[in-house]
């Protein structure tokens, strides 16, 4: 790829000649024998660049131009449509979503990738195994696109046992907040004497009207039977409704679900068993006044409430889903996602780039410099970026046209349903003429816009190279 | 032409390498009954027939019986080429090569009609159109009817209802198979409450989200309707898509019912998702896809079908019939192949109980054929399979995604995929999913 832009300008610099040549000559007249000699010159100049325009024309600018013509018919390519193809383009939502992520493309990976390149080419000039350094940051390089889309496809991966960087996420999570104890359960809703109903911050609490000396049993169901802790006993019935004792709410949290079927919900059947640990609140008036654990049968005693009703309430921390990292191919992170990965493998070529252009710096300005007195941050402002600034552009243009054809590791990485999300020009052509659409009109026309996206930074990067070379 | 239908068949490939290996005798068919017409031993003596398919490995070792017994019958000489995945391509190229196949096993409705519509196909023979009436429930030989012209005869058949579960999980919870889809939910629920979730959906791969929608509309809104939406002759605004997709949205937007809910479901592909239900660690109780399933759980989860995976008829919806989408593989004959008349031969042969008979007892394989004996299948499940197919004789419907223009129906990130995704992500608009799968509808169509 990056072969391509180099490769244009001589191809280009070879043709303007042999183009401009049967303007300039004169009808040969006469037998002058030196006019002969030129015309045999141009003939022979014409006959060696015959094979390379016909190969130009043939592999490129026929394409361009059957592309342009095809853009105007439509799906069957028999009925001519004049430019519908380019209203219904810009009439599409999916194709100006790609529109807008090819811009975030455009707009940010080639900055950020001559910013990381420079910064590492400066950096590695200093250090003694920067041939080393360079070799390995020059190393996917060598991978293919597809595969780096599957690697960072798994890497991105959301399961933190498959995918690194949530396994990362998650772990430091964890570092921090406990984990609860029965993820994904839930309370036995509308059932039993003394019914849980789903607070809205997922909790479960009963209704506000126990008075101490209760006894409750309150069901939770939803508890896979490998996650009960071995511990836990049996559950036992509370002896009817009072019992429990001056200014104590007692009772029994419990898995409300029999092995096999068969259980009645909302009350403790036999072979149900208790859930131990679990947070028991009571509250009053909305706040928590007393709180409790619960034991190896899911018992549990709240002493010294005093009073007035209470309600009980299994607060959301016991229930809540173990946390599942960030969600990296999402809708929302999905571009973002795929350009690291691009990062990733384009890293290495902008430092070695750059790292060359570094290394036929004049030294001596950079002796002078400090000389004077300059730190190194002012001979980094001051004297190396402006000196590298023609390599910097090239490097930056170049990966400009590059990322505006940025096709597979998007196709790859973005799974299926977000794949409109992360969607950009070159996929939604190949979207809209192969991959399902089947409509080469629509996809030309994309193809055509492409192409006019990317002439302005071909014509500039072949402008830098002329003046380069004169 | 996309990747379910290639999951599909390479699932079914699976398949057939299940219930091989259950049926430990794959012998051949060697019972050649005497069977009206047909007589004559040796009279194709000398000819060959080439029959192209994209079967291969082991569905293509058991087609070989298959025709090994027409070769034992006529005397023919069989050749079977495989296509690979894009049967049109292949045959096309050989057509315009001049040399092309006598007999083609097309896949796919689609692909059916396009051969037709290029004129490549002969009409069958009066014979093969007289076994098709008298052995296969009508609808079968309509999709083989292209524009009043009997092209392609249902050889295999695939049932796309079937709803497959971990015995040890319903047992656990103490459920049984449901008959209708509110005991499905219902079932599902006290399976949720055992602490498994009920289904496991994968979402991120979008035909199964499709085939979804299908067995829900065909029994709710019956036959005839799901035959003019699938035709795109009624808009997908119509109230009984709405309908459908409520109901089908009680399921997708229940936590309780859907493993890892809607956002979990989409990260799941197809694969996974029946690990999900027959993995080392099952997270589910339930997962919904066609009879393929029973080749990844044996082939790729080590799973006994029959013992340690089960699966029940898609239920009914509503008080509708219980629905049969279905699929198959159609025989045509070419109109440039060398031995016409011998490759038609070769599919009459194909439309009698006698050649379903031979793949059936090789395994991995439902014939349409109802004059076909069930004890043929040498395995329970697979009977049973086949069985629902047969019953619901004409009830049985084509996979409507399938005969959707591609861009509609076949297409990952567009159309019906990516919007019943995002159904799946949100269910509380069916009417808005609903006047976006019409809006997609119209424009694939008008493109096609």
């Amino acid at each position: 790829m990056s072969a391509e832009a180099p490769a244009v300008p001589p191809a280009k610099a070879g043709g303007t000649p042999g183009g401009a040549s049967p303007s300039r000559g004169a009808p040969a007249r006469g037998d002058d024998p030196r006019r002969r000699a030129a015309r045999r010159r141009r003939l022979v100049a014409a006959a060696f660049l015959l094979p390379a325009l016909l190969l130009l024309g043939a592999l490129v600018a026929y394409p361009i131009l059957f592309s342009v013509g095809r853009s105007l018919f439509d799906a069957s390519g028999t009925r001519f449509v004049g430019a519908d193809n380019y209203v219904e383009m810009f009439r599409d939502p999916t194709t100006l979503k790609a529109v807008r992520n090819t811009a975030i493309w455009v707009v940010v990976a080639p900055a950020l990738l001559t910013g990381l390149g420079l910064i590492l080419a400066v950096l590695t000039e200093k250090v003694r195994w920067a041939t080393a350094f360079k070799l390995l940051m020059f190393m996917p390089m060598a991978i293919s696109f597809l595969a780096a889309g599957i690697i960072f496809r798994i890497t991105y991966e959301q399961d933190p046992d498959r995918g690194v960087l949530n396994a990362v996420a998650v772990g430091v999570h964890d570092v921090f907040a406990d984990r609860p104890a029965y993820p994904g359960a839930r309370g036995r809703e509308d059932a039993g004497e003394t019914p849980l109903a789903r607070g809205r911050d997922g909790s479960y609490g009963t209704a506000a009207d126990l008075t101490p000396g209760r006894t409750v049993s309150l069901g939770v169901v939803g508890v896979p039977p490998k996650e009960v802790p071995s511990g836990a006993e049996p559950a036992t019935a509370p002896e009817g409704s009072s019992g429990a004792g001056d200014g104590v709410l007692a009772g029994t949290v419990y898995l409300d679900f029999t092995p096999g079927g068969g259980g009645e919900p909302g009350r403790i059947d036999p072979g149900e068993r208790g859930l131990p640990g679990m947070t028991v609140q009571a509250v009053r008036d909305g706040k928590a006044v007393g709180g409790a654990t619960t034991a190896a049968d899911g018992s549990f005693r709240i002493t010294g409430l005093d009073g007035g009703p209470y309600a009980l309430r299994l607060p959301a921390s016991n229930f809540a889903e173990p946390y599942g990292g960030i969600s990296w191919l999402g809708p929302a992170l999905v571009t973002p996602a795929i350009i690291g990965a691009y990062l990733w493998i384009w890293t290495g070529f902008s430092m070695v780039l750059i790292g060359a252009g570094l290394a036929a710096m004049p030294r001596d300005v950079l002796e002078a410099a400090r000389m004077d007195g300059a730190n190194e941050w002012q001979i980094f402002r001051r004297i190396t970026v402006p000196l590298l600034a023609p390599v910097l552009t090239v490097v930056f243009v170049t990966l400009v046209i590059n990322v505006m054809k940025v096709f597979d590791l998007v196709y790859i990485i973005a799974p299926g349903p977000v794949l409109q999300d992360a969607n950009v020009l070159a996929m939604q052509m190949w979207l809209v003429s192969f991959g399902g659409g089947n409509n080469q009109g629509l996809g030309s026309a994309i193809g055509v816009l492409l192409l006019l996206l990317v002439v302005p930074a071909m014509v500039f990067n072949i402008r830098r190279f002329r003046r380069s070379q004169s | 032409m996309n990747t379910g239908s290639t999951t599909r068949r390479t699932a079914t490939a699976g398949a057939a390498a299940l219930v091989l290996a259950l049926t430990a005798s794959a012998c051949g068919g060697g019972g050649d009954t005497a069977e009206g017409g047909d007589k004559g031993g040796q009279e194709l003596k000398g000819e060959t027939v080439t029959v192209a398919g994209v079967w291969t490995g082991v569905e293509q070792k058991n087609f070989q019986k298959v025709m090994d017994a027409f070769t034992e019958k006529t005397g023919a000489e069989m050749k079977f080429v495989s296509t690979g995945d894009n049967v049109s391509t292949v045959v096309g190229s050989k057509i315009q090569g001049g040399n092309a196949p006598d007999v083609v096993m097309v896949p796919q409705v689609g692909v059916l009609e396009q051969f037709a519509g290029k004129g490549w196909l002969k009409p069958l023979s009066k014979k093969a159109d007289d076994r098709a009436r008298d052995y296969f429930a009508p609808v079968w030989k309509e999709y083989g009817t292209i524009g009043e012209v009997f092209y392609g005869l249902y050889f295999k058949a695939s049932n796309k209802s079937t709803v497959w579960y971990g015995p040890e999980a319903f047992e656990q919870a103490g459920v049984t198979p449901p008959k209708d889809y509110d005991g499905m939910l219902e079932a599902g629920r006290t399976l949720s409450d055992s602490g498994v979730a009920a289904f496991s959906v994968a979402g991120e791969a979008g035909w199964p989200l499709t085939d979804w929608f299908e067995n829900v509309y065909l029994s709710q809104a019956g036959p005839e309707m799901y035959d003019r939406l699938a035709a795109h002759e009624i808009p997908w605004t119509d109230p009984s898509v709405v309908k459908a997709l409520t109901t089908l949205g009680e399921l997708f937007g229940d936590k309780e019912l859907v493993e890892g809910g809607g956002a979990g479901a989409l990260r799941t592909d197809f694969p996974e998702s029946v690990e999900k239900v027959f993995g080392d660690d099952p997270k589910a109780g339930m997962v919904y896809e066609g009879d393929f399933v029973a080749g990844l759980i044996s082939g790729q989860f080590g799973k006994k079908v029959g013992e340690e995976a089960k699966f029940f008829p898609f239920p009914a919806v509503d008080g509708g019939e219980p629905p049969v989408v279905g699929g198959g593989d159609a025989a045509v004959v070419l109109k440039d192949g060398e031995n016409t008349e011998a490759g038609m031969k070769f599919v009459e042969f194909l439309a009698t109980p006698e050649a379903a008979e031979v793949w059936a007892g090789a395994g991995g394989f439902i014939s349409p054929n109802e004059a076909l004996n069930l004890d043929a299948y040498q395995d329970e499940t697979t009977r049973q399979i086949a069985q629902s197919l047969v019953e619901a004789g004409d009830g049985v419907r084509f996979d409507m995604s399938d005969q959707a223009p591609a861009a509609f129906g076949g297409t990952q990130g567009a159309g019906e995929w990516k919007l019943l995704q995002d159904f799946l992500r949100d269910p509380s608009d069916p009417e808005g999913t609903a006047k976006k799968l019409e809006a997609a509808a119209a424009k694939a169509w008008k493109k096609s």
